[in-house]
């Protein structure tokens, strides 16, 4: 059975376990999809001040760390910026 | 003085009512004095799953406005001389009651209780910050379905933002037989999402709806709903005890064994 298991999908029971990780990290968040947009447009445009990057490969997203001054995680903003060029930021 | 003891869960359908006799009357059998609220106004339940239904005279809004005393609204049980039941009103709706009004109620009600049980409807509107108005702690009860559990992680967010500082859960209707395949959620996994401690997983056991057809909570009986509700109640009070091992007798294999045993 576990042998078989390796071969076939995921349960449906760790599905519904990644589902649900994923929209309570939003929900907790209570930001929006529209939200997610605006912040991601502006942090574009504030990073493009100093260096080049490239905005397609731009990932942010709402997920969890784990917190050292309060029990449990909470939720942190991450984002992976891939910059292209330096050359504004030696000014 | 008592403990106001909020029942909630943010969708429908997931127990609350069962679990709010359950545990009333087991906190009866273990010589409490508790009285149970059914705070849905306009959908009474819990009278009938209690097996009361037929000696309600006045209700929660008769109470609230005055048309009665509240000892008289109050509807004994058939087996427990200290348990008692006040019933939701049915031709009104949840506008009828103020949360200042149930604080007023329930700060009175525990005085001389030691346990108020206060069944919440569904849903996040008038009718929960009514029913969370007095309560110190809360029990919120969830399946191991997406739905239920997203529903869940907002009422926790909500009980935490109106200061009730002690929320355990209740995970309803597990499947072991399920979980094993892979194809439910363990009581481990909607504990870890949620991250609120929990105080008893009950087994989707179809002596609940036995006894629900009955009129008679099944807490403190043999069968495992029925221990997994005493056990709940023994919690609530304070005591250690282990969690029951849910995979009991599950199974052809399960119940072969069962059969043997007997």
């Amino acid at each position: 059975m576990a042998l078989a298991d390796l071969f076939k999908k995921k349960s449906s029971g760790n599905v519904a376990k990644d589902r649900l990780k994923f929209v309570l990290v939003s929900d907790r968040a209570n930001c929006s999809p529209d939200t997610m947009k605006l912040l991601r447009d502006d942090i574009i445009k504030v990073i493009s001040k100093y260096m080049e990057i490239d905005p397609e490969g731009l990932d942010i997203q709402i997920t969890e760390t784990e917190s050292e001054n309060r029990n449990g995680r909470v939720p942190a903003l991450y984002a992976n910026i891939p910059i292209r060029d330096m050359r504004h930021s030696s000014r | 003085m008592g403990e106001v003891i909020v029942i909630t869960s943010g969708k429908g359908g997931v127990g609350k009512t069962t679990t709010t006799a359950n545990v009333g009357t087991g906190l009866a059998q273990l010589n409490k004095k508790v009285v149970l609220i059914d705070t849905d106004i306009g959908l009474r339940n819990l009278d009938v799953v209690m097996g009361l239904e037929n000696r309600i005279v006045y209700n929660l809004v008769d109470v609230v406005e005055g048309n009665c005393k509240v000892k008289q609204a109050l509807i004994k049980d058939k087996k427990h001389p200290e348990l008692f039941l006040l019933p939701s009103a049915q031709t009104r709706d949840k506008t009828s009651v103020a949360p200042e009004q149930m604080k007023k109620l329930t700060d009175e009600l525990k005085e001389e209780f030691d346990y108020v049980l206060l069944d919440c409807p569904a849903g996040i509107e008038q009718g929960f910050m009514n029913a969370i108005a007095g309560a110190d702690r809360a029990l919120v009860v969830t399946t191991p379905e997406v739905s239920a559990i997203r529903d869940a992680d907002r009422i926790i967010g909500l009980l935490e933002a109106n200061e009730i500082k002690q929320s355990q859960l209740v995970v309803n209707r597990v499947r072991m037989d399920m979980v094993s395949r892979g194809d439910m959620m363990s009581v481990d996994d909607v504990c870890e999402i949620l991250a609120i401690p929990l105080i008893g997983a009950v087994p989707d056991d179809e002596n609940i709806v036995i006894s629900t057809n009955q009129g008679e909570p099944l807490v403190g009986s043999d069968c495992l709903a029925g221990q997994a509700y005493s056990n709940i109640c023994r919690r609530i009070l304070g005591e250690e005890v282990p969690f029951l091992d849910l995979s009991e007798s599950k199974g052809v294999f399960g119940k072969l064994k069962g059969l043997f045993h007997k």
